[in-house]
């Protein structure tokens, strides 16, 4: 039986449409991995030396316990955000001949093998020989190591007990900042009162044995919650959400682009997909501030072009580089309605000049860096209104991927091409080298104009450009329609 | 009046359409019956412009339809699931619809209230999004958005599947409706013999992609089409 359930895993990874993706993907993907892969392990082998060296007079093994509680918790935070059990896919058994019991098992020690579980090993491991290697107590170590793994098992099964109930997530960070502010007071030391029993797993290895006990507790805690729970109406139901109508009539005013607009307006918040895009615009308007404060960067003026670009532009470039993926779901019925086609894409122009606009009032602040910056930012915004809007849907033109909006946001590459990637060159690499270029032949000011010049260049021509896109799309329609029609 | 002429549509080597002509007439209810893999969908996505012929055209009321995009302005349809947007509710999707049909927040409303049996209570002022609806209520919303804004042909595919009992006389009614006047020229397919012999008047079988029958409906054809389909 187990072996069946194997045999059809395996099958389910090599099926599932995020491996069919294409190998530049792929690749990116693998590389994404081994670079965690990698520097867990360098931290596990180096972290000892670098210890000793910057703490001379403090065991290595101490320090590292004395910080656990804030690794567990922190894990244990952010398997509360990202980690599910595995439940939907079960379906299909619960009506043939197998044990409700034996299903409720094989998912919980799937959940057990997660890449949540296994990220930690690779720092843990090799920091574990090393500390053999330096000469601890061979005995102790394991004990300790034993603990360690033992404790990320409970914290895989802690973490579907309390998934979903934000009281414990307030508990898990309270417990995060408290035990820092109590630290950083000196009025208590939390989690070197913590660290001191891991001390005492390492002289006393048979003491883990707690652990194995409170891995097995949790075990049985979660079949026997989940044991009640794998029916339709329960864990394995689909929720339904309660629609919220927000009165969106203010849009009606953008004249015949109103109705796609409205609709962008609710796509963007109703699925969960272009949900976390909101946030990354967010990040993208911040995006200054890693760059600003830095004295290191304070002479070096093309970056003000690249931050301008991508911070005025950041809603632009994530939501653009989809158009018209984000309609995929339903591309057949739009093309059968009756608008003409630049009334679609001037309502997607539209979206994106406003937010352009917007972005760059919200990061007028960025003056306080200076003058120059604002200069450069008020260039960037006309040079993203005129000239990229523009190259995005352009780059629309050559979209085959369906996006299903219902998945979930972080680390979904659905929908992303070669074209996704490439985009991003002509967008903010290009500014920045005639920036960069004028600068240092001219002046600053001449630089800056020229990068807005271009924008007003595009503005100007918006007719010409829209039209031309257009017809591309309207030459690119049956490819585009056969293709949001697969999924992918 | 909807013109087919030599209409061929061909994936590589395999046709999956061939039509040599088919005239459909301003105001019939016409019926496409056949088995999985006939051509009925390939030819009302030919129809609607979603998919290009190999050869051939449709020409709907004097509009070659991969030629102009004019009749767009008068025809309405409904093929499956993917014409609804999920994240919206029924009534946000009928606003949009409307909105591209030219109909203003009154028409619309005026406009709905005729379905309000039709619907069953269960789809307009819901706080439901689309996506969440049951497959029966979600073709309901569909099949009513084919009709907004006074289309003169109006397709729908499959229109009786999924639907519960009462909604299937109710739909049936309502393409009667429809037709009566002779101006609204209707299109549905069907795999129930039943419901497509008792709402059209015309009904033509294909099979692999060739018409082998083209019947005008009397009291014999539920038999002929039942002993046509029991091999």
């Amino acid at each position: 039986m187990i072996s069946r359930f194997l045999k059809l895993e395996w099958k389910q990874f090599f099926r599932s449409a995020s491996f069919g993706k294409s190998i530049f993907l792929n690749i990116l993907l693998v590389f994404f991995a081994l670079y965690f892969i990698v520097s867990f392990s360098i931290l596990g082998v180096g972290g000892f030396y670098i210890l000793k060296e910057q703490f001379p007079d403090k065991d290595p093994l101490v320090l590292v316990n004395s910080y656990l509680l804030f690794a567990i918790v922190a894990d244990l935070i952010f398997r509360y955000i990202m980690q599910k059990l595995p439940v939907m896919n079960i379906k299909p058994f619960l009506i043939l001949p197998i044990k409700r019991n034996k299903i409720v098992h094989f998912i919980l020690a799937k959940s057990s093998a997660s890449l949540f579980n296994v990220m930690g090993l690779f720092f843990y491991i090799p920091f574990a020989i090393v500390l053999i290697r330096e000469g601890y107590s061979v005995l102790g170590v394991l004990g300790w190591l034993a603990s360690m793994i033992l404790i990320i098992q409970c914290t895989n099964f802690l973490n579907f007990l309390i998934n979903k109930n934000n009281i414990a997530l307030g508990g898990l960070i309270t417990l995060l900042v408290g035990g820092y502010l109590v630290e950083y007071f000196q009025l208590f030391n939390l989690a070197s009162f913590v660290g001191k029993g891991f001390d005492f797993i390492y002289l006393n290895p048979i003491v883990s044995v707690v652990f194995l006990i409170l891995l097995i507790v949790l075990y049985i805690a979660n079949y026997k919650q989940l044991k009640n729970e794998v029916y339709l109406d329960a864990l394995i139901s689909e929720k339904v959400e309660q629609a919220n109508a927000s009165d969106l009539s203010f849009a009606d005013k953008l004249g015949d682009v109103a109705p796609f607009i409205k609709n962008d307006l609710r796509l963007m918040w109703r699925n969960k997909r272009t949900k976390s895009s909101i946030w990354m615009v967010l990040v993208g308007l911040l995006y200054g501030l890693f760059f600003y404060p830095n004295p290191l960067y304070a002479d070096k003026d093309f970056m003000f072009v690249l931050v301008g670009i991508f911070s005025t532009g950041t809603f632009l470039i994530n939501f653009g580089q989809f158009i018209p993926a984000w309609d995929s779901s339903y591309y057949k019925m739009l093309m059968s309605q009756n608008f003409k086609y630049e009334r679609y894409l001037k309502s997607k122009f539209t979206i994106m000049s406003i937010s352009v606009v917007g972005l760059f009032v919200l990061g007028i602040p960025y003056v306080y860096f200076g003058w120059k910056i604002l200069l450069v930012h008020f260039a960037a915004m006309i040079y993203n209104v005129g000239v990229n809007t523009h190259v995005i849907l352009y780059g629309g033109t050559f979209n085959r991927k369906k996006i299903n909006l219902d998945e979930k946001a972080a680390f979904n590459f659905q929908g992303t091409g070669a074209v996704q990637w490439l985009i991003g060159l002509p967008l903010m690499i290009l500014p920045m080298i005639i920036f960069g270029l004028i600068n240092w032949l001219v002046n600053f000011e001449i630089a800056t104009l020229t990068i807005a010049i271009l924008g007003f260049v595009g503005i100007a021509l918006h007719k010409k450009l829209m039209a031309f896109i257009t017809k591309k799309y309207i030459a690119n329609k049956y490819v585009m329609i056969h293709a949001f029609n697969q999924e992918n | 009046m909807i013109q087919t002429t030599q209409l061929s549509k061909k994936y590589g080597k395999t046709e999956v359409l061939n039509i040599d002509a088919l005239q459909i007439p301003t105001g019939q209810s016409f019926g496409l019956v056949g088995n999985n893999g006939a051509g009925k969908t390939t030819y009302f996505n030919i129809l609607l412009d979603l998919v290009r012929p190999s050869s051939g055209a449709i020409t709907n009321n004097d509009i070659v339809v991969n030629q102009s995009e004019d009749w767009k302005n008068f025809t309405g349809s409904f093929i499956d699931e993917s014409f609804l947007i999920g994240y919206l509710t029924p009534d946000e999707y009928f606003d949009f619809i409307g909105d591209l049909r030219g109909m203003n927040k009154a028409d619309i409303k005026s406009f709905l209230t005729q379905f309000d049996e039709f619907f069953n209570d269960e789809i307009i002022g819901k706080k439901k999004y689309l996506r969440d609806l049951s497959k029966g209520n979600q073709k309901k919303a569909g099949i009513v958005a084919a009709m907004m804004g006074n289309p003169k042909v109006v397709i729908l595919d499959e229109p009786f599947a999924n639907l519960d009992p009462t909604t299937q006389i109710r739909l049936k009614n309502i393409i009667k409706e429809l037709t009566e006047n002779k101006e609204i020229t209707v299109l549905i397919s069907s795999h129930d013999l039943t419901h497509v012999t008792e709402v059209c008047e015309r009904i033509v079988v294909l099979d692999k992609g060739n018409v082998v029958k083209d019947i005008e409906t009397s009291e014999e054809t539920l038999k002929e089409l039942e002993s046509y389909f029991s091999v």
